[in-house]
């Protein structure tokens, strides 16, 4: 991999071509999460702090393992901990390393409004670009992950890069490279997917985890970043990890008939309104004329 | 002929052969809410459409443009409230109103001399305001769920999800009152836009499209309006 895995092949409303869609053979990146591994050791959370330089901020203890209720605008990537009692009663913890999952049809860069602030890789990496954020946290509303940070005081949204710097020279994201247990892994879509397959089917076959899977959601045509869980069927166990995400279907609609409809709309008002004009004219212009030659002979 | 002074707005003086029609407040509340308007249309349409987010570059940048939106929008709103005070009880719609509904064909054909006699707001006038004044509210509504969004917890998540199409939609709708009160204004019934700049209209004006209204003010005795 190079600077080349950075063309971009999706822009946020933006009007006109896209230089990257469609000029490179390049694979999609993703990153996979084996929950069954993860220990919470939070490794991930600080290599994360670390490489993107985000300042230290205030953790919240609230009983459990987790470092926060929520990941933050300078904070990315958490470890959502949750306990599950089982069917059979045993005490299950439950990890899942929380962040942006690179879907492959962003509600976020469909919901954003400026020309560039959000743009997706060729590679599939969903980036923000904090120069042309305008602060409107449209993103915030049409990701189904909850994943978009508003910074208050620049009024900028942030959120996890893939450590697309670093994947753009050839390494994996920081997380990847300070996970001592291995249950994070870093590579093509389709090695990472394999490996996922596989990982799963040791959990149903050896390990009495007979619904163990992939969480790869098809609602937003697939993710960068997939889990393996436990459970599939019950993905919502695991820090409220949404079953069937999908991009909100009002912000569709908004952006997509509604769109067509109102601009239709508005550009048949302004010529129908035109057209009436040549057609009828103005109201009062008998009487204006009538007035002007008052007492002329015809 | 000069006519007598409108009895509503007995401080302004008025040119012979002009009626008042427009108050002071009521010409300062139009502009109030006109104006904010159409900063609100033109940010609003930045951030509707790619094509025209240079609308938004033009009047001071997008961060700029997002931060005053809502506040301008907060203005339109209390212009909308006042006019509510204003005009909402000339407003109500009556048989007049259907009559006018009725023939509208002929209002559209500026076939004027065949509508019912208009008092001082035809009916298509009263749905201008009456359109205005719920898309208002709904916008207002909208509105301060989109302004704030981050601070919409997620299980309210529906809030920012109807927010955002409510917004639009009701946005659209009034854009469509928007162009025919301009083009009404403007181009259609000369004299119009006068009016509610200077406040006064020719008693052609009055007679022709508010015969209800000009005989008020001119037939009877001063009354209480």
């Amino acid at each position: 991999m190079s600077q080349e895995t950075l063309r971009i092949q999706k822009i946020s409303a933006h009007a006109g071509t896209v230089p990257g869609e469609g000029t490179q053979r390049e694979f999609q990146v993703c990153k996979l999460i084996d929950t069954t591994t993860c220990i919470g050791c939070k490794a991930c959370e600080v290599a994360c702090m670390e490489w993107n330089d985000l300042p230290f901020g205030q953790t919240v203890f609230d009983n459990t393992y987790q470092t926060m209720p929520d990941t933050r605008w300078n904070y990315w990537n958490l470890i959502r901990f949750n306990e599950h009692e089982t069917d059979d009663g045993t005490l299950m913890w439950l990890m899942r390393k929380d962040q942006c999952m690179h879907c492959a049809d962003p509600g976020c860069l469909a919901a954003c409004p400026s020309d560039g602030a959000i743009v997706q890789y060729t590679n599939g990496i969903v980036d923000f670009q904090q120069a042309n954020c305008i602060g409107c946290g449209y993103c915030i509303t049409g990701c189904p992950f909850d994943i978009p940070k508003m910074n208050p005081k620049t009024n900028r949204v942030f959120k996890c890069t893939l450590c697309a710097d670093r994947v753009g020279e050839g390494l994996e994201p920081a997380c990847i490279k300070a996970c001592p247990t291995g249950c994070l892994h870093f590579g093509s879509k389709d090695d990472m997917k394999y490996l996922a397959e596989g990982r799963a089917k040791q959990l149903r076959d050896h390990s009495n985890f007979p619904k163990a899977g992939v969480y790869d959601p098809p609602g937003v045509g697939g993710t960068g970043v997939i889990y393996v869980l436990h459970d599939v069927t019950e993905p919502e166990l695991y820090g409220g990890l949404p079953k069937n995400p999908r991009v909100p279907l009002t912000v569709k609609l908004w952006k997509g008939p509604l769109k067509w409809l109102g601009n239709v709309a508005m550009i048949g008002g302004l010529i129908g309104l035109f057209v009436h004009y040549l057609r009828f004219g103005p109201k009062s212009r008998e009487e204006e004329f009538e007035k002007k030659h008052e007492g002329e002979q015809p | 002929m000069s006519a007598p002074p409108y009895r509503a707005h007995p401080a302004q003086a008025v040119p012979p052969g002009r009626i008042l029609r427009y108050g002071f407040r009521e010409r300062v509340t139009h502009w109030v809410a006109g104006l904010s308007y159409v900063y609100l249309l033109l940010t609003g349409l930045a951030f509707w459409s790619p094509w025209l987010f240079w609308l938004a570059i033009a009047l001071g940048g997008g961060q700029i443009s997002r931060i005053l939106h809502p506040w301008v929008g907060l203005l339109f709103f209390a212009a909308v409230l006042q006019m509510y005070g204003l005009w909402a009880s000339q407003m109500r719609f009556d048989d007049v109103d259907r009559a006018w509904f009725r023939s509208m064909r002929h209002y559209i054909r500026n076939e004027d001399e065949k509508m019912p006699p208009v008092g001082r707001y035809n009916a298509g006038q009263k749905l201008l305001f009456w359109g205005f004044f719920v898309c208002g509210i709904l916008l207002f509504l909208s509105g301060l769920v989109l302004w704030f969004p981050e601070y919409i917890p997620w299980s309210l998540r529906w809030l920012r999800y109807i927010a955002v199409l409510v917004h639009a939609s009701t946005a659209l709708l009034t854009i469509g009152l928007f162009l025919i009160h301009v083009y009404m204004g403007v181009f259609a019934e000369r004299g119009a836009l006068d009016s509610v700049i200077y406040g006064d209209v020719t008693e052609d004006f009055a007679k022709r499209f508010h015969p209800a209204w000009y005989k008020e003010l001119i037939g009877s005795a001063p009354r209480r309006k």
